[in-house]
């Protein structure tokens, strides 16, 4: 069974959780009221058996204080767990931390599986240790954006801003 | 003469200092430590005025070890030279430790892959891109007899960071020293075996922490009686510190650690001068280059008295903090890596001058992959210099008696005594991990450190002051691809060969010691020795412990 940790609340209102039932709620109250632009959904997950997941708590909270809705996944997940939570999630964006160097195994599956579920339009990157000749690779199995150490939160949160589109409802709650 | 100097000191602040600083006023408002302690601008003996040296300092080798844990420290023998070490196979590890020892490195340490670590053979679909990654893997006692190849181990020290497979590595170690013709009552070394931290920061948990606290006790209670010599437990900060929280925090989350581990085996029914001798301690060592050094003092000084307050220890070895040091791994910059030497330096003399056991300084390359051979041998390298060229290591805790330090000692120790009776509070170390509050605790810190280094309250050079356009270093450590392959063939090779009706016996033998109370590490040896693999062995207990999820 998927596991998550919810970090991410609406800030609006700080009573809805982000089950999904509760979410769609708050969406057509949220609609109701002609608020139509809503808030970036965003995965953090930590794929494969690597355990070190403070850079995955401090992205998760940065993007949540910059408005953001951040689930993240704890430790120790499969690609495909990492690929369905952001498929029940519905989120807009998927971000992927790695320090033990499985990264080339572990980040194009999920890419590919979101693809095989027909969730391609989700995107995906990541970050972590990562040698700078992986990343074209990478890049080529469809992550679109690798982080290296030392980079700001303020970055990722403009990297996400400029990459996501908010505006509307997003397909998986229509 | 107290009262005069309190005169001379309002003195001095109202003349020559108020006269400067109404001019230039300092460069901050306020300086702090990293644990937020408030850093004043001079000391003097005013604030020490508390102090009594025999019952707070006293000598070192004698309670409560402030000075340091041996009466004669660096002067009789140094600190052992231990660099983490280990990668890809147990053929390629094996060729690095012979290189280190033959630069002068004074005992091992073996870093496992993750599979490994967390009781996953190398054929797991798990396993998949880790295999041979952050360490070596190991499958088998066949993989274990290649790592020590031509190392004897009657005459090395060797130290495992291993924590939920501990006891199967342990075994292993033991069944190779056999076959070497050594008997195990004169193996010397440490297994980390301090799963509570792994719930808590670092992640390779297997069952849930009752089951967990039992094997830790088993193998306590095996190696009283077998294993002398070992150091049963590294009970260690150093992940919680790297995983964000502050100097205080490890202090304060190692300890209530400790108290968890002596009261398990006290209700396990061991006598605390039994087993106390053996426990070990691992902190890390940052930036912050006094309090680092207070905090070691203070770390042992606190732990004594807990040792023999609470525990009512009766030898003074029960009560001595013995305690490794790795530099921060979490400081080293991708940007201008040459400059993490410089830091990698600062952080090991901080660990010298607290009086650390043994020393791993991190190389220049590792905010990349691991460390290259000539990346590890200017880290060696840099002890080396501390340890020939400095003079640090000459006398005795050279620092002892600054003002500076024997106060930030003092606070250290009250502030991480606050912080253990909170958790006592809670029901102890694990209830508070299993609630969550020491992985808030560790996220909090974590957080606002990035806020600092990112609103530029704190300055970390080369990263957000003095940058330089810069291409990233491709010189790195890459592990082949294809070891992975050549592992699982190898372990098809042991599977194939090995005598496959002796495995299930002992399996089966295990898994009955593991529904009952029997210590489990003799079945595990016995399991090892027919070389069933460390993923059979982990199943076997999975399936009577089950396992822990994250909450």
């Amino acid at each position: 069974m998927f596991r998550y940790l919810k970090i991410g609340v609406w800030s609006l209102s700080g009573i809805f959780d982000l089950d999904l039932g509760r979410y769609a709620l708050c969406s057509m109250l949220l609609a109701q009221g002609g608020f139509m632009n809503r808030k970036i959904r965003v995965l953090i997950a930590k794929p494969g058996l690597d355990g070190h997941d403070r850079g995955a708590k401090v992205i998760a909270r940065a993007l949540r204080d910059a408005g953001m809705e951040v689930i993240y996944t704890g430790i120790r997940q499969t690609p495909e767990q990492i690929a369905n939570a952001a498929i029940q999630e519905g989120v807009d964006i998927v971000g992927l931390s790695s320090l033990s160097g499985a990264h080339m195994s572990l980040f194009p599956k999920v890419v590919q599986i979101l693809k095989e579920k027909g969730a391609e339009d989700i995107i995906v990157f990541g970050g972590g240790i990562i040698p700078v000749d992986d990343i074209p690779l990478l890049k080529q199995a469809g992550i679109r954006e690798i982080f290296q150490p030392g980079t700001s939160t303020e970055d990722i949160i403009q990297y996400i801003q400029e990459n996501v589109k908010t505006t509307g409802i997003s397909k998986s709650e229509a | 003469m107290s009262k005069n100097l309190q005169e001379e000191l309002n003195r001095w602040e109202k003349t020559t200092l108020q006269k400067v600083i109404s001019k230039s006023p300092e460069r901050q408002p306020s300086f702090q430590t990293t644990s937020h302690i408030e850093m004043k601008r001079l000391y003097t003996p005013l604030d020490l005025q508390e102090m009594d040296y025999c019952e707070d300092l006293g000598f070192p080798g004698e309670p409560p070890f402030t000075r340091g844990v041996q009466p004669t420290m660096y002067r009789g023998r140094l600190w052992t030279m231990r660099q983490y070490a280990g990668f890809a196979t147990a053929e390629e590890t094996n060729k690095r430790y012979k290189f280190l020892l033959q630069q002068g490195q004074t005992g091992l340490s073996v870093a496992f892959d993750l599979p490994t670590q967390i009781g996953y053979d190398s054929d797991h679909p798990l396993a998949d891109g880790e295999v041979g990654k952050v360490g070596v893997a190991i499958d088998t006692l066949k993989d274990m007899e290649i790592l020590f190849d031509g190392i004897p181990l009657d005459k090395v020290s060797t130290s495992m960071t291993i924590n939920s497979t501990a006891a199967i590595l342990l075994a292993m170690y033991i069944a190779v020293a056999e076959k070497q013709g050594v008997k195990s009552n004169v193996l010397q070394g440490t297994i980390q075996n301090d799963i509570l931290k792994e719930y808590a920061a670092r992640g390779t948990y297997i069952f849930p922490p009752l089951e967990s606290m039992r094997i830790v006790t088993d193998i306590f209670a095996f190696c009283k009686d077998h294993v002398q010599r070992w150091n049963t437990i590294s009970i260690s900060g150093y992940h919680m510190r790297e995983a964000g929280c502050t100097a205080v925090q490890e202090v304060a989350f190692t300890l209530s650690d400790g108290i968890a581990y002596v009261e398990a085996a006290i209700r396990a029914g061991l006598d605390v001068d039994s087993f106390a001798s053996r426990l070990a301690f691992f902190f890390c060592c940052h930036n912050n280059f006094i309090e680092e050094v207070a905090k070691f003092r203070a770390a042992r000084r606190l732990w004594s008295k807990i040792m023999k307050e609470r525990f009512k220890a009766k030898k003074d070895e029960s009560c001595m903090l013995r305690f490794h040091t790795q530099t921060a791994g979490c400081s080293l910059t991708a940007q201008q890596p040459d400059n993490n030497v410089v830091r990698v330096a600062f952080q090991a003399l901080a660990a010298v001058l607290g009086g650390t056991q043994s020393l791993h300084t991190n190389s220049r390359d590792e905010a990349y992959a691991l460390p290259t051979e000539d990346s590890v041998r200017i880290a060696l390298r840099t002890q080396q210099i501390i340890a020939y060229e400095s003079g640090v290591a000459d006398m005795i805790d050279p620092l002892g008696g600054s003002y500076a330090v024997e106060t930030l000692t003092n606070e250290i120790e009250k502030k991480a005594l606050e912080y253990i009776e909170k958790i006592e509070a809670m029901g102890g170390a694990i209830k508070a991990i299993e609630s969550g509050y020491i992985q808030g605790e560790i996220a909090e810190s974590a957080y606002q450190y990035q806020k600092e280094i990112e609103t530029k309250k704190r300055i970390i050079v080369g990263l957000n002051q003095f940058q330089v356009e810069e291409q990233p270093l491709r010189d790195i450590l890459k592990i082949n691809p294809e070891i992975e392959r050549y592992q699982k063939e190898k372990l098809a090779r042991v599977k194939k060969e090995r005598d496959n009706i002796k495995v299930k016996q002992c399996l089966a033998v295990l898994k009955k010691a593991a529904q009952g109370t029997e210590n489990l590490v003799p079945p595990i040896l016995e399991a090892v020795k027919t070389y069933a693999t460390l993923g059979e062995i982990s199943d076997t207990l999975r399936e009577v412990f089950g396992e822990y999820r994250e909450q």
